[in-house]
């Protein structure tokens, strides 16, 4: 049973702290199997509509519906905190990235199978004995770690601490790490930051071979627009938490409004500057 | 990290001897000022009233220049062994040899402690030390689950032993409850059952039990507090429990405490002289250090029990979860991990393994009071889990015998004795402030067996 809904529907999402209004009434949705990238200038609104879909917010108003591909649908703006990631399959990685330091970068993995494997271990009572079953579950929670750290090129350091890794390898390992929860939709909170051109590349790669061998939808903010226009499907440009344009990404990128968001400048000033990292 | 490691090993080992030099001068300046009126000047009421008053110059300048001199020593130590992490100017190869013995240290401890029975048998001060020791090692284990494994700082663990003692103190005295249906309002009636010679082994596991209930009465109201605030409301909750036990009279006997209570049984034979006892029954002559050797087991069994199940716990995903949640909370809920029930049950668990150990403390002793569960207690098992190196077992057991045992080791210095702990606590302080075993081991491996430095592993904020 497949569905052709959007894997996210976000209807008229606003968030308010106090008196700033950080999105107000913005809609937009992610199609199934797609890369949907969210950008804008900083300060957009694009960090709050992220931490809204994965629970870290309780937005003030507005509908967010996700559905699996079984057609089980779910209210995101009505489950919280960890729920979202449990039972919506929502998985995020984080603008400063927040792995385990000073756990390796299997334990990091393991982690993330974190749900299964307590189902596995009857929670807890038939791994304290020991139960063939919860250890058959846990060499396989091991392989499909491998499988991860070989296709980040991680292998070899499986064993040292997370926060010992240089910097691109921790990025690429809590993608990795947010993939080992098997998520319906995965959302990266700037996953090329701080990244050079050649791991910006790396990353562009990884993330379609997510979307080709896996089918998971991915929602993405990013600044670094060589990345977004070679891998989006979709752009929506938020700018002081309301939706500007939305396209394709060559629409996008000669969207008068979107540069005017950008820089207020013309058209080759704008896309060279966006090319760069905007 | 590694970077700052390796600068410190290839740089010169400080800039010479001024910095220290004005240290010291710096420490004597404000011991001077201390110290002048407190020791310099010496005043007392004179026979008609009047002050009379002499100065004690000798003694100031005696003062003044050990705090000069010391601080000199510090510093210089400080220099030579540096902090942890550094390479310090102690030379690779005593560390390596150091990692090596560690290695074969927690397997001799434990062939030690089997044979401490055999070795002193006639000595029943040391038994009487060692079940001690042991005592604090498995509370030490237990608390180490909380604070070093989930990264909690619970400064009430005593409460849990508390809880414990007095459960099976008051069961065993009373018997367990049982309820059962009667005719008459309010249609219940409870039915007590004695347990004898069983009642240890039967109420074991019970204040095992209550314990672990009440630690999850104390986590659901601490489940928001981080860090310092974590900390005052356990403290709270420990000092709440000891009132609770000295003013409720009629049932905890209130600041007298119980007393008689049932000693154990080895599974249902006493070790007592009479014809049903154990010395009876093997028709050996009857010693009571035959009680002291048994309760000597029974500790170390149930101290190994706790070690076992705290090693297989942090292998299992609800293991793995608590040193996530110490490492990073936000992130364990943006993979769908239940903060709460992650939370409750490291504060169970923990509280579980003190109850255990209180309800052996009770047996042991046979007599409890609130004397014994005060906040000293906590504070020590808590400097137990510190020193040890918070998530190590070895660390642990190796502090508690350091401290317990070390502790009665210097009873001949009398007043000093609580100044040479004092001053043995700073210096391993500074030696290595992630406490002995500040490395961790990772609880799953794809290559081989590694270690983590001390300065990777976060000690969390509650």
């Amino acid at each position: 049973m497949s569905t052709d809904a959007p894997i996210l529907a976000v209807e008229h999402l606003s968030m308010r702290f106090g008196g700033i209004v950080a999105v107000s009434d913005l809609s937009f949705a992610a199609q199934r199997g797609h890369i949907t990238a969210l950008i804008g200038p900083n300060g957009a609104g694009k960090t709050t509509v992220f931490n809204c879909i994965t629970g870290f917010y309780r937005p003030s108003g507005g509908t967010m519906r996700l559905v699996h591909d079984d057609g089980e649908a779910f209210r995101l703006d009505r489950l919280h905190d960890f729920r979202i990631a449990k039972y919506a399959r929502v998985a995020r990685t984080f603008q400063n990235i927040r792995l385990f330091p000073g756990m390796t970068a299997l334990e990091n993995l393991m982690v993330a199978q974190h749900n299964p494997l307590m189902r596995a271990s009857g929670f807890t009572f038939l791994g304290l004995l020991g139960a063939p079953s919860f250890r058959h579950a846990e060499a396989r929670a091991i392989a499909f770690a491998r499988d991860w750290l070989d296709r980040i090129g991680l292998t070899e350091r499986a064993d040292d601490a997370a926060g010992n890794l240089p910097y691109g390898d921790q990025r690429r390992l809590e993608i990795a790490r947010a993939m080992c929860a098997e998520p319906a939709l995965l959302c990266l909170d700037e996953p090329a930051a701080g990244l050079n051109a050649n791991e910006s590349a790396g990353l562009s790669e990884l993330l379609l071979a997510i979307r080709r061998d896996f089918g998971t939808s991915i929602l993405l903010i990013e600044h670094d627009m060589s990345v977004v226009m070679e891998i989006s499907d979709h752009i929506f440009v938020l700018d002081h938490g309301v939706k500007i344009a939305d396209g394709a990404p060559q629409a996008v990128r000669d969207d008068p409004k979107v540069i005017a968001a950008y820089l207020g400048a013309e058209d080759e000033d704008a896309a060279a500057v966006m090319e760069g990292g905007a | 990290m590694a970077t700052s490691a390796a600068d410190r090993a290839i740089a010169p080992p400080g800039p010479g001897f001024a910095p220290i030099l004005k240290k010291a001068l710096l420490s004597a300046l404000v011991a001077l000022g201390l110290f002048a009126l407190m020791i310099g000047v010496r005043t007392e009421t004179g026979s008609t009233g009047q002050l009379t008053y002499w100065t004690r110059f000798g003694e100031l300048a005696a003062m003044v220049g050990a705090v000069f001199a010391g601080s000199i020593v510090i510093e210089l130590l400080r220099r030579w062994i540096g902090p942890a992490g550094s390479r310090g100017i102690v030379p690779p190869r005593v560390t390596e040899a150091l990692g090596a013995a560690g290695r074969w240290i927690a397997p001799a401890l434990l062939v030690f402690a089997l044979l401490v029975p055999v070795i002193f048998y006639q000595q029943r001060y040391i038994l009487d030390l060692g079940i001690l020791v042991l005592t604090y090692v498995m509370l030490g284990w237990g608390l180490n689950i909380v604070v070093g494994l989930a990264g909690l700082l619970d400064l009430g663990y005593v409460a849990f032993y508390a809880v414990g003692a007095y459960s099976y103190a008051l069961l065993a005295q009373s018997g367990l409850p049982f309820p059962q249906p009667a005719d008459t309002f309010p249609y219940i009636s409870v039915d007590f059952l004695k347990l004898g010679p069983w009642a240890f082994w039967v109420l074991l596991p019970v204040s095992g039990l209550l314990a672990a209930f009440w630690g999850m009465i104390l986590g659901f109201p601490v489940l928001r507090l981080r860090g310092d605030y974590l900390a005052i409301v356990t403290l709270a909750f420990g000092e709440i429990i000891r009132l609770v036990i000295l003013n409720w009279q009629d049932l905890t006997g209130g600041p007298n405490g119980i007393s008689g209570i049932p000693r154990p049984s080895l599974f249902g034979i006493p070790l007592t002289p009479g014809p049903n006892g154990l010395a009876a029954t093997l028709g050996i002559p009857f010693s009571p250090t035959h009680r002291l050797v048994f309760l000597f087991y029974l500790i170390l069994i149930l101290a190994l029990l706790t070690n076992w199940v705290a090693i297989r716990l942090r292998r299992l995903p609800i293991g793995r979860a608590w040193e996530a949640m110490r490492e990073d909370e936000v992130a364990c809920r943006a993979l769908g991990i239940n903060i709460t029930a992650t939370k409750l049950s490291a504060f169970s668990i923990g509280a579980m393994f003190g109850g255990f150990a209180g309800a052996f403390f009770a047996t042991r002793q046979g007599f409890i009071s609130p004397e014994s569960f005060t906040f000293q207690e906590s504070a020590l098992v808590l400097a137990i889990v510190v020193l040890g190196g918070m998530g190590s077992q070895l660390g642990v057991a190796l502090a508690a015998l350091t401290m317990i045992g070390g502790f009665e080791l210097f009873r001949g210095l009398d007043q000093y004795r609580m100044l040479v702990f004092g001053i043995v606590m700073v210096l391993l302080m500074i030696w290595r402030p992630r406490g002995l075993v500040g490395h961790r081991a990772p609880s799953v491996f794809l290559h081989g067996r590694t270690t983590i430095a001390a300065d990777m592993v976060k000690e969390g904020r509650g």
